[in-house]
């Protein structure tokens, strides 16, 4: 093992049936350890943690909305990278990644626009603005439909790949544009106040529940990616299968 | 605990905030564990039928990878 390079180790792992096993070993704790994140986050989002001295008891929001809204844009990043992966070294593991990230990262942007809603109706007075951060995350979900559209419409699986592939990173051009679009225009949307130049200006007691509940969040999202490439993997098997004995 | 449910008149807000968001986690590790032990099946229905010799052949391959 010692005499292998980086690169060679690296392609050790990116073999599916490595993948597989070694996979099937880590999900376990992991789904463990997001179960004990969630609770944790949800006993201080829901009972040890203030009220906003502003927002009253709606800051709660905050701590679905936010992680919601990261996951979403981090799901696209995923999406993208492993696409980019995938076409520039055709490996088939990081196709495998890319298709099994939308769904997830559909969903929470799902959650990210809906709960946004929630939020705003009491705090702005509006269901729904068409200003620049409310419409680029309705972008993204359609991104994402999109995305996982063209999946279903190309039966072989390389060729569904590249297509797709492209429209992920075309796509791509509206992350920045989402995180930066509460600065570029006016909005009713606040800025950023955790990832921001200077440090969070958020108070401590409502961090807590707050990052508790993007780690969970997070984590949540890995260990389902892991499961659906797993169930990608045996689904291009039985692909494979049928293939095989339509040719007999 | 009263208090706590009318979360200080909010309730309408907050609540449907939480429920949606344990519908859509229930939701998404319900179908992606659903799809994983379908397409387990299907393999393992599928390499019983293919026959002793295929199997066979699969095996030693999986073992060189």
């Amino acid at each position: 093992m010692s005499t292998l390079s980086t690169s060679q180790r690296l392609q050790a792992f990116a073999n599916p049936t490595r993948f597989m096993s070694l996979s099937g070993r880590i999900l376990g704790p992991m789904a463990a350890v997001t179960a004990l994140l969630l609770l944790s986050g949800l006993y201080f989002a829901l009972l040890d943690s203030p009220p906003d001295y502003q927002q009253g008891e709606t800051v709660r929001i905050m701590y679905v909305h936010v992680p919601s809204a990261w996951l979403a844009m981090m799901g696209y990043m995923i999406m993208a990278g492993a696409s980019a992966i995938g076409l520039i070294f055709r490996h088939p593991l990081a196709d495998v990644c890319a298709k099994s990230a939308a769904p997830i990262g559909a969903a929470f942007t799902f959650l990210a626009l809906v709960t946004g809603s929630l939020w705003g109706k009491p705090m702005w007075g509006t269901w729904w603005v068409w200003d620049a951060r409310l419409t680029s995350m309705l972008i993204l979900l359609f991104l994402y439909l999109g995305y996982i559209a063209l999946w279903a419409t190309i039966e072989e699986p390389a060729r569904a790949a590249r297509g797709a592939a492209v429209l992920a990173l075309v796509g791509a051009l509206n992350v920045p544009i989402i995180h930066y679009s509460v600065v570029w225009w006016n909005t009713l949307h606040q800025p950023a106040s955790v990832f921001r130049m200077g440090g969070p200006t958020i108070a401590a007691s409502m961090l807590t529940p707050l990052m508790l509940m993007a780690l969970g969040f997070t984590m949540l999202f890995v260990t389902l990616l892991l499961v659906r490439m797993r169930a990608e993997i045996l689904r291009r098997r039985v692909r494979g299968l049928l293939l095989a004995k339509a040719d007999m | 605990m009263a208090e706590f449910f009318f979360m200080g008149g909010y309730a309408a807000y907050v609540w449907p905030v939480y429920g949606l968001a344990l519908l859509v986690v229930v939701g998404l590790v319900g179908q992606s564990l659903l799809d994983y032990r379908r397409q387990l099946r299907l393999v393992s229905e599928l390499e019983s039928k293919a026959g002793g010799r295929a199997r066979r052949a699969a095996r030693t391959h999986r073992s060189d990878a």
